[in-house]
């Protein structure tokens, strides 16, 4: 093997902050290539897709509100990753936050009040948080693997809310449309922006800072770090590794179904079979991309979201079908991960001195 | 046989293998010695191709050579018992041993050269015995069997009688002798200078990663050899002077039992015991005997079905936590540095964080962790443990054995304990660290600390403890003064003589 | 109920376990090399549209396969570059690959929407075939039918009777001792890899030219891990996924025939059915932590870096 690696003495402090960089920057030029296969001019395609976005005040706007669910799910994942517990199935944990929280606006509509949203967010986080415990309860009592289990869990999650969009809660004014009747005004997020930003954007910046402070400075977040490295190492620090599955993964799941609620009370208004584009998997690479930290993971999310409105720009102004963000999500975890690893070794161009006989 | 032309050996900016000579002859046991981190296993790798030397050359039976791979050695007649075995647990005996061999044999012929090659050396073996379940003893058996299967001309041993009791050693060392006699070569890495000047022809002594002498073990006295070794003579370690008054009893075991929750684990049967305040207690026995099973029941890691099982001054305690016992006033060293007493990626102020957080004040305020003091404690006790690092603040997994495991002892001697468990305590640590280690307990100890050491090196329990026991499979014998035991009566109850069915019942432990 | 009912259903639960089948033995034979990759659902689907487009192009259903298996094995290829070359964690390498299958399947799939495919011909041998009940049980079905039981039985054979085998297994439990005596670790994991890839293409293959005849997109729907599960099920033994595939196809199979038989239940109840008997056969199989600690690859999911 020509490459080979070796293992730095200390992790390197550079690689720490260039890797995302450098991920970025491969993820381009891969997204170059693909972009030419296509038929498409690479220059202006990558132009439309990237930085277009960027350019226009209403678009800005629609990245940040994007920005709210990737960056609270994937808030809750880098603790959860951090851990070595993979959570998976954030995507089925927004969705049971959204239908928990909208059991307010849609069975009880008549409750409105400054008290309706409050109350609607944490019925939204418990709804995420008891759908994360799942996963967590089988694992530490049956020793089931919570990948396996949280994602299957997505599935689940998807058929309750087409089950109850298409039965009990249908809005009866609604044509047949499987849908719910909209939430009402004290049951909406308060808007901030021009059309669609919400308070959402403040909830999550806040969410990254406190849980900055817990993985930094609490013996706690101190754990749940010691339990992803070095299990037996937490162990012996006093931290049962059963306490930091269900606590991390109560963490996330809540996180999870908090921007949920949060976007179904803010730009959809109502619950629908499809309430999200694949938030809670583009959250795993959000995530990753912010090196599994919370405030990392804010800034990651902006970016992340950039794909989405730079696909509905290419797919009216270059006629590229908006599969085409996936691709490039997926690009990019790659190369993250591939970047990740030169943090930890030198990457060495090496001829074997010898060939292997047997 | 096998010569050895200024090989050396460098992985980044450390030189592991310096311009290193070596001749073995024919029909003899050659002895390699050095401490840990000398560079023994090093020069040893290339010799059986698992590592490619920088430059320099080898010479087998007078023609160059150049040893690209374990198999190619294997070809040449090289075999190698290594020190952690390289046996697959999942897999049978045949299976392991046919691992090893040319690619033209059946599973069948196998098993029948193995019965027949373990017949002619004593060494009995049962062939579709899966590893998982075997003892260490028959582990090593395995190894040696499937290195004979090979008929090999030099037969490389990398530290055969760590893991074995001094009888089981004895019995190896007849099986050495009569592969000497047969003609081939042994070439025989050791710290142990007793056996080395019972067993071998010649010896090469390397240090810091260049031979130091060549010389012959018979001839040579132990002292002189432990000087080369080492470099400089090492003190002895003082021991204690103090006369035994009648202490208190600090922490004992009654009847503690713990079932084991893994395939490979083992359960812990009825141990009692008491330590006294100002004694040094060792626990002696072979790995794998539930060494790591009465750690974790001490430190609280494994909870007891019985708090009455496990007495801290007196209270029952068996089913506190770990950070409740140390806040009695108990610390803890892992056997596992990385990994479990320290975690490698972690600095090495987190690490300080690791056990100390929960104890020491000054670690904790309102707004958190105050790494600052974390600083300050690492500081403390880099300076108290002469711990050298290559940065400040570097990953616990960049120091070298000798030195993290300084730094452990001082990181849990700094909460002031008043008890200290520590599972194997120098092991893997260079002449000096253990030294300075060794110093430190016996010193505690005369402060009025109960130390209580679990180790598998009778050389290290000598030199340190006050009272000794021995614990097989999961049973412990009584603890008896040090002064009236000898190696060989250890042995024997380190193989299991003297653990009757009856034995597993109460046991008290008894003050001589 | 009569027994013709009963045979038609057994026929529906093969064409239902057959894609699972292949993926789990393939990713069975991943994980005995000690690797783990989450990538089956991603190159499964890309071996989907792989498999239809490649039929289109060449006109025939068997080319297809070619192009399907030829897209597994290099998706697998980039895992394998990740976790081999770069150490990379698998699990979040094996969650990319899943992704970026999804997305480039979707990709390349919109232009074969709604078309017409072709299907894998079926082996009819004139006479059994027609023999009553069983000849449509075991005749008459297409090559891949035949091919995953080949698959299982080849794998269990090549596992624990040679000497390749042996040393994948080796490889697997204990990759420093593998090492050690000289074997090449990282290259037996490769091939693995390479395995693994090419058979979740071809069960992706089965569903775009025999399961259903056309291009969905997502049509995976999930398959890719309940072949995951299925190989944790059989606890890595390739007899045991032949009797999970089928126990997994027959719940994939239950939804269609409770609707006919007019099981009064939510259809999404039903639908839902696969993935909660996949969540409690992993609980019930996982409570016996001996059988799943003694089988398990001791090596399972640790990268490998040889000091040189």
């Amino acid at each position: 093997m020509p490459l080979t690696l070796e293992r730095r003495v200390a992790p390197s402090k550079l690689m720490m902050f260039a890797s995302p960089v450098i991920a970025i920057i491969l993820t381009l030029i891969a997204g170059a290539i693909i972009l030419l296969f296509l038929g498409k001019d690479p220059a202006n395609g990558l132009y439309v897709f990237f930085v277009e976005p960027l350019t226009q005040a209403w678009s800005l706007e629609e990245i940040l509100v994007k920005t709210i669910p990737l960056a609270l799910i994937a808030a809750g994942l880098t603790i959860c990753f951090t851990a070595n517990v993979w959570n998976i199935g954030a995507e089925g944990q927004f969705i049971l936050g959204a239908i928990a929280g909208a059991t307010i606006p849609v069975l009880l509509p008549d409750l409105q009040g400054p008290h309706t949203l409050p109350l609607m967010m944490m019925l939204g986080f418990m709804g995420g948080m008891f759908f994360a415990l799942i996963p967590a309860l089988f694992k530490v009592r049956f020793g089931a693997n919570e990948i396996l289990t949280s994602l299957m869990l997505v599935y689940v999650a998807e058929l309750i809310l087409d089950y109850f969009v298409r039965g009990p809660w249908r809005d009866p004014a609604g044509l047949n449309f499987p849908k719910t009747i909209d939430f009402n005004e004290w049951a909406s997020m308060p808007i901030i922006g021009a059309d669609r930003l919400n308070i959402g954007l403040y909830i999550a910046i806040a969410v990254a800072f406190i849980l900055l402070f817990f993985m930094g400075r609490t013996f706690q977040g101190f754990g749940i770090k010691l339990a992803g490295q070095a299990p037996k190492a937490a162990k012996f620090a006093g931290f049962s590794r059963d306490k930091t599955v269900y606590l991390v993964l109560a963490l996330s799941g809540g996180l999870a179904g908090l921007a949920g609620i949060i976007e179904v009370a803010g730009p959809i208004n109502q619950l629908r079979p499809a309430i999200s584009p694949g938030y809670g998997f583009t959250a795993i690479i959000v995530a990753f991309l912010g090196r599994l930290n919370p405030v990392g993971a804010l800034i990651a999310a902006f970016i992340l979201s950039i794909t989405y409105i730079g696909a509905e720009n290419a797919q009216i102004f270059l006629k590229i079908t908006n599969k085409i963000t996936s691709v490039f999500q997926g690009i990019l975890l790659f190369f993250v991960l591939a970047c990740d690893t030169l943090i930890y070794y030198r990457l060495r161009l090496k001829a074997r001195m010898n060939e292997v006989r047997s | 046989m096998l010569t050895v032309r200024g090989i050396t050996k460098t992985f980044g900016t450390l030189v592991a293998n310096d311009a290193v000579n070596l001749t073995i002859g024919t029909g003899e046991i050659h002895a390699l010695l050095g401490e840990n981190g000398a560079g023994k296993s090093t020069l040893v790798k290339m010799l059986y191709g698992a590592l490619a030397p920088n430059s320099g050359e080898i010479n087998w039976q007078d023609s160059p050579v150049q040893i690209t791979s374990p198999a190619y050695a294997r070809k040449l007649g090289i075999g190698m018992v290594f020190q952690h075995f390289s046996l697959f647990d999942a897999l049978n005996v045949a299976e392991n041993v046919a691992l090893a061999l040319p690619k033209d044999q059946s599973l069948k012929e196998v098993s029948r050269n193995l019965s027949k090659i373990s017949r002619e050396y004593g060494l009995p073996l049962d062939p579709t015995a899966q590893i998982a379940d075997l003892s260490v003893g028959e582990r090593q058996r395995v190894e040696i069997v499937r290195c004979l299967l090979a008929d090999p001309k030099l037969i490389i041993m990398d530290e055969p009688t760590s893991v074995l009791t001094p009888q089981e050693a004895e019995t190896l060392f007849v099986t050495l002798e009569k592969l000497r006699d047969e003609g081939r070569s042994i070439l025989y890495i050791s710290h142990k200078l007793d056996e080395v000047r019972a067993l071998c022809d010649t010896a090469t002594i390397l240090r810091h990663g260049k031979v130091v002498a060549h010389c012959d073990p018979r001839e040579t006295s132990k002292a002189e050899l432990a000087r080369l070794m080492v470099g400089t003579s090492v003190a002895d370690v003082k021991t204690s002077t103090k006369q035994q008054t009648e202490a208190e009893t600090v922490l004992a075991a009654k009847n503690l039992s713990l079932p084991t929750d893994s395939q490979f684990g083992t359960a812990l049967h009825n141990i009692s015991f008491s330590l006294k305040a100002g004694t040094i207690g060792a626990i002696a026995g072979i790995a794998g005997n539930g060494q790591n099973e009465l750690f974790s029941a001490l430190t609280g890691e494994a909870s007891l079905g019985e708090a009455s099982s496990l007495e801290i001054f007196g209270k029952p305690s068996g089913q506190t936590d770990v950070n409740q016992r140390r806040k009695m006033g108990l610390a803890f060293v892992a056997e596992e540095r990385l990994g479990h007493g320290a975690a490698p990626n972690m600095s090495m102020s987190e690490n300080v964080l690791l056990t100390r957080a929960t104890i020491s004040e000054e670690l904790r305020s309102i707004f958190g962790l105050k790494r600052s003091s974390a600083d300050k404690i690492r500081e403390e006790i880099c300076d108290d443990f002469d711990v050298r690092r290559g940065s400040k603040n570097p990953p616990a997994g960049s120091l070298s054995g000798g030195n993290l495991q300084k730094f452990v002892i001082g990181r849990e001697l700094g909460s002031k304990p008043k008890i200290i468990v520590i599972n194997q305590p120098t092991w893997g640590v260079d002449a000096g660290a253990a030294r300075h280690i060794r110093q430190t307990l016996i010193d505690s100890a005369e402060a009025g600390m109960a130390v209580l050491i679990i180790s598998q090196d009778l050389d290290e329990i000598f030199e340190v403890a006050d009272e000794i026991a021995v614990l097989h499979e999961g049973s412990l014998s009584p603890f008896v003064q040090a002064a009236t035991v000898t190696r060989e009566s250890l042995g024997l109850l380190m193989g299991g003589e003297g653990f009757e069915q009856s034995n597993t019942g109460v046991q008290h432990a008894t003050h001589a | 109920m009569s027994v013709d009912i009963i045979f038609a259903i057994a026929v529906t639960i093969m064409t239902a376990a057959t894609p699972l089948l292949i993926a789990a033995i393939g990713e069975l034979v991943v994980e005995r090399s000690g690797v783990l990759n989450l990538g089956v659902e991603g190159m499964m689907i890309i071996g989907a549209i792989a498999g239809f487009a490649g039929a289109q192009l060449m006109g025939s259903a068997t080319a297809g396969i070619l192009f399907a298996v030829g897209a597994g094995m290099l998706l697998s290829a980039f895992f394998a570059l990740l976790v081999l070359v770069m150490a990379a964690n698998q699990v979040a390498t094996g969650l990319s690959i899943t992704l970026l299958g999804l997305g480039l399947s979707g990709l390349i799939g919109n232009a074969y929407i709604g078309l017409p495919g072709l299907k894998l011909p079926k082996m009819d041998i004139p006479g059994l075939t027609d023999l009553p009940l069983i000849g449509n049980l075991l005749f008459g079905h297409d090559i891949l039918v035949y091919a995953s039981f080949a698959l299982a039985f080849g794998v269990s054979w090549f596992l624990f009777k040679t000497r390749s085998g042996l040393i994948l297994r080796a490889v697997g439990d204990n990759h420093s001792s593998a090492h050690a005596i000289g074997y090449p670790v990282l290259l037996v994991r490769f091939l693995a890899i390479l395995f693994g890839g090419a058979c979740a293409g071809l069960a992706g293959a089965y569903l775009s030219l025999s399961y259903t005849t056309q291009w969905i997109e997502g049509m995976s729907a999930g398959r890719g891990w309940i072949a995951l599960a299925l190989v944790v099920f059989a606890s890595w033994r390739p007899m045991r996924a032949i009797a999970g595939a089928y126990l997994f196809g027959s719940v994939l199979i239950l939804q269609f025939h409770a609707q006919a038989l007019g099981i009064k239940v939510p259809t999404q109840l039903l639908s839902a059915l696969p993935y909660i008997a996949t969540i409690l056969v992993l609980i019930l199989i996982s409570r016996n932590r001996r059988l799943i600690q003694s089988n398990t690859p001791a090596c399972l999911g640790l990268p490998f870096v040889a000091d040189k």
